[in-house]
């Protein structure tokens, strides 16, 4: 997986293929927004412009859905993308204050990247582990019963992956 | 050698507690006293649930299971149990009283639960298609394309009495009714997977556990309809979820369960995926279908229904993961035998996310008509830590909370929305006297103005007048009038707004102003938060008496604002603090209190 | 594999079903399943898996299928893992870490004894086992 920032954006084979695969489709649009999004790591503005004109539909449109699903992000997140889980089990448990003490320690706020890339926090709803509240995820790995004072070393775990 | 009988104790907190451990070693003795030990093996085990009706006590092979066992009891179970072979009646947990609810005779156990929904989970490999085929998976499908007309289906689905587990408990079998008496050529069947009640993951555990339930239904739905195409409506963040779907698919079409001629029949029967993006909303149905053709996922006024004009304009049936994963067993068992468990209007059984202050949090799955303290208490194993029993809270964000004195409410779609709260899809959140009710409504505010679409104004506006006046209560600038205020819009957001989102958003406020009215006063007029929830009304403070002057809180408060000499006891300040309660947390002497 | 008949799809279920009965008393095979879904694996079920798989290998025990399954519901005591071989009652067993899985191989499996404080009742009866029984 590659980023691109080059004026002109480029879409791998993989990203192009699925988009001619799914182009007349019904109910196209979500999925292969998700698929840029597994591909690049968010929506950048250019990607839009390009799933526009390659199924040739306004770019409103696609603004219009991408705005409106929590899922999509039109920013760059960090590297290693601290999720919180805001479902009710983890609020109850302290998922909020989880949340300040990452800001804390990272000196970042909800939904900010910190300057060296490497990490964004973000609150998600329920990630279906509400047995293990409080619950962080990081990328593919799960955090049950998290307590502030383990914080740093998670992140420490994460500084270099 | 294996042993004769195994003699498990709960080792539970409470049960260890009450003198389950003293039980425990009486157990062993009487073994090795009587030189058993070749045939008998003692062991604790974990957590049974029963934690009121403790020490608890269950040996193997036999299932025979004791409640209110003491350590004189040992020497008896012993004696009678083992060496003669007669079980001691007077200690024996009464069947009868578990049965209530599942009036089927040939079945015995002392089990509250009863698994419907999740007959397979835990019990085959998901990614394994012939597991599920070897515990009468696709029997369904089969009866249905071979045995039984499309309104023989209906007429099973009738008796059966099903109705939809998404929340509105709407009679599944009449909105496949609807579906089937349109002219239409093109139909679908859609299966709603957008779980999004935060605090709820019923649906996801179905999917991981027994994808094939679920796309066994959907098959069975298209050919009672007359549908060729389903899609499943799933979450994106259940990455798991969805990989056990495609892989159960691939395999299904595989061996022509799905796909063209199923079976070698003239049924033909695909399904699709399509990824949900995070929007409660969608699990209004018309909004979920909007999201399925890949737009924003905006609800519409109803009728005409789904059934009749869904999915780009053509009858849709749509029905959630938990209604779906009923259905194979009610076309194999019969719908007699499914109205037979429950209560007379909410039959089958319900799942439950137990969760919150819960020892024994879970998926739980009950007869309808159990109770709220049989799930709690029984199954549950009560609130931990020694804290009290406050509220559960079911239906999430739509719902609202209910409170001890009614616990022993059978739980049905009816009963449920009389007490002011719903089914909901089966979230259930326990909360104890350290959960405060404005700041669990606040939540909930802040859950459903984030996640209202925006197209109507009640909604959208009374939403969020809401959500800042609950914010004003809790920093402790709240007016008397503002009760009187939330009630009113709350009313009118119910009668007036587009979609269920709008209509149930106020229940979590209207529900505790019922229950907790005092709790809001105490905001108000006292600028107090008796559960020490609400930050703008707290304060901690040192108790003299009680300090010992350790230091600890002082090494552990973040911003330094705890001082004193050693041994001596130590003093706050105030305006410096910031409220995160370490102090009170690490001192071992409860020397900090909470005001 | 092909597309079914329905007597091919009732053949396989039939010849499954006797293929996965634990029950049979003559049965030499032990089952292990893993409760994987989302939280098990969060609780570290992987982990638990791999520890199952090398203690099989360590003590060369070709009759012990280890397989996982979705989650059986006990979030709480999650990883869950449950044994089902002849001659011993099918137990689940709670708070599965890779060293208790070592315990469960050596003293269940090959010791036929239980392993203290892990075993967690089962939550329900299974009513497809109760049915094929009837």
């Amino acid at each position: 997986m590659s980023v691109h920032t080059k004026v002109e954006i480029e879409f791998s084979d993989s990203l192009l293929s699925f988009i001619d695969e799914w182009r007349d489709r019904q109910g196209n649009l979500i999925m292969i927004l998700h698929k840029v999004q597994e591909e690049i790591g968010y929506i950048p503005r250019k990607a839009a412009m390009k799933v526009a004109e390659l199924l040739e539909v306004p770019l409103a449109k696609i603004y219009g859905v991408v705005t409106f699903y929590h899922f999509f992000k039109l920013e760059k997140p960090g590297k290693n993308q601290i999720q919180v889980c805001m479902g009710t089990a983890c609020y109850l448990k302290g998922g909020e204050d989880l949340i300040q003490e990452l800001e804390d320690i990272l000196g970042i706020g909800l939904n900010q990247v910190t300057d060296d890339g490497r990490f964004s926090i973000e609150a998600v709803r329920c990630v279906g582990c509400c047995g293990l509240a409080p619950v962080i995820v990081i990328g593919e790995k799960v955090y049950g019963k998290v307590t502030k004072k383990e914080l740093p070393g998670i992140i420490a775990a994460h500084r270099d992956g | 050698m294996a042993y004769k009988h195994y003699i498990l104790v709960c080792g539970g907190v409470e049960c260890d507690s009450n003198k389950g451990d003293d039980l425990f070693r009486k157990l062993i003795h009487a073994v090795e006293h009587r030189g058993l030990m070749a045939d008998i093996q003692v062991v604790k085990s974990g957590c049974f649930g029963f934690c009121a009706v403790g020490p608890v006590v269950k040996i193997l092979p036999d299932e025979t299971f004791y409640v209110e066992v003491t350590p004189e009891d040992a020497e008896e179970i012993v004696e009678a149990h083992i060496v003669k072979g007669k079980p001691v009646e007077r200690l024996r947990y009464r069947e009868e009283e578990s049965k209530v609810n599942v009036r089927i005779k040939d079945l015995s156990f002392y089990q509250k639960q009863f698994r419907i929904v999740l007959r397979n989970c835990g019990a085959i490999n998901p990614e394994e298609i012939t597991e599920y085929i070897a515990r009468d998976g696709y029997l369904a499908l089969e009866k249905v394309l071979f045995e039984m007309t499309p309104d023989d289906v209906i007429e099973e689905m009738k008796k059966s009495g099903l109705r939809g587990r998404g929340g509105a408990g709407f009679p599944t079998w009449r909105k496949w009714e609807f579906s089937r008496v349109v002219d239409e050529k093109q139909k679908y069947v859609v299966c709603n997977a957008d779980e999004g009640d935060p605090g709820a993951y019923m649906d996801r555990s179905v999917l991981e556990g027994d994808p094939h339930s679920v796309l066994e239904s959907m098959a069975i739905a298209g050919h009672t309809v007359g549908a060729n195409q389903g899609y499943i409506y799933i979450r994106a963040e259940y990455p798991l979820a969805i990989d056990r779907l495609n892989r159960a698919i691939d395999q299904a079409k595989e061996l022509g369960l799905l796909g063209d001629n199923i079976l070698g029949t003239d049924f033909s029967f695909d399904i699709e995926l399509r990824l949900g993006a995070g929007a409660f909303v969608c699990g209004e149905e018309t909004a979920l279908l909007a999201s399925v053709e890949g737009k924003r996922g905006m609800p519409v006024p109803r009728p005409p229904f789904p059934a009749v004009k869904g999915l780009w304009g053509k009858p849709t049936v749509i029905n959630n993961v938990e209604t779906w994963a009923n259905i194979p067993v009610i076309i194999t068992r019969g719908g007699d035998w499914f109205a037979k468990i429950g209560t007379e209007g909410s039959t089958g059984t319900k799942v439950f996310a137990l969760t919150g202050r819960i020892q024994n949090s879970g998926l739980v799955e009950v007869p309808m008509g159990t109770t709220l303290r049989d799930i709690i208490y029984n199954i549950g194993g009560g609130v931990p830590g020694g804290k009290k029993f406050k509220a559960v809270q079911t239906g999430g964000p739509s719902g609202g909370v209910i409170t001890e004195e009614y616990l022993d409410t059978p739980i049905d779609y009816d009963q449920l929305g009389k007490l002011g709260s719903i089914m909901g899809s089966g979230g259930m959140i326990i909360m104890d006297e350290s959960d405060c009710m404005v700041d669990v409504s606040k939540f909930y505010l802040e859950f459903t103005v984030d996640e209202s679409c925006g197209k109507c104004a009640p909604c959208r506006i009374g939403g969020k007048t809401l959500f800042n006046i609950l914010d004003k209560i809790s920093k402790g600038n709240g007016e008397m009038e503002d009760i009187a205020k939330m009630k009113r819009i709350g009313h009118a957001m119910q009668r007036v707004s587009l979609c269920g989102l709008g209509q149930t958003a106020p229940n979590p406020i209207l529900s505790t102003l019922r229950y907790f009215g005092e709790e809001y006063r105490q905001h108000i007029e006292e600028k107090k938060c008796p559960a020490g929830k609400c930050k703008s009304l707290i304060s901690y403070e040192i108790i003299e008496d009680k300090c010992i002057g350790c230091g600890v809180c002082a090494r552990a408060c973040p911003v330094g604002c705890i001082s004193g000499e050693r041994r001596m006891p130590h003093l706050i300040n105030q305006v410096e603090c910031i409220k995160c309660g370490e102090c009170y947390n690490v001192c071992k002497f409860n020397a900090v209190a909470v005001g | 594999m092909a597309k079914l008949t329905r007597e091919d799809l009732q053949k396989l279920r039939a010849d499954k079903k006797k293929e996965m009965d634990m029950s049979d008393p003559l049965k030499k095979e032990v089952q292990i399943t893993i409760g994987m879904g989302t939280s098990g694996i969060a609780s570290g079920a992987r982990e638990t898996f791999e520890a199952f798989q090398e203690e099989i290998k360590e003590h060369d025990l070709k009759h012990v299928i280890l397989k996982s399954s979705g989650g059986i519901g006990l979030d709480h005591a999650e990883p869950t893992v449950e044994v089902q071989m002849a001659g011993m009652p099918a137990v689940i067993y709670g708070q599965v870490t890779p060293a208790i899985a070592g315990k469960i191989v050596r003293k269940h499996i090959l010791g036929k004894a239980l392993v203290n404080a892990h075993v967690y009742d089962r939550p329900a009866i299974d009513i497809v086992r109760e049915w094929g029984k009837a």
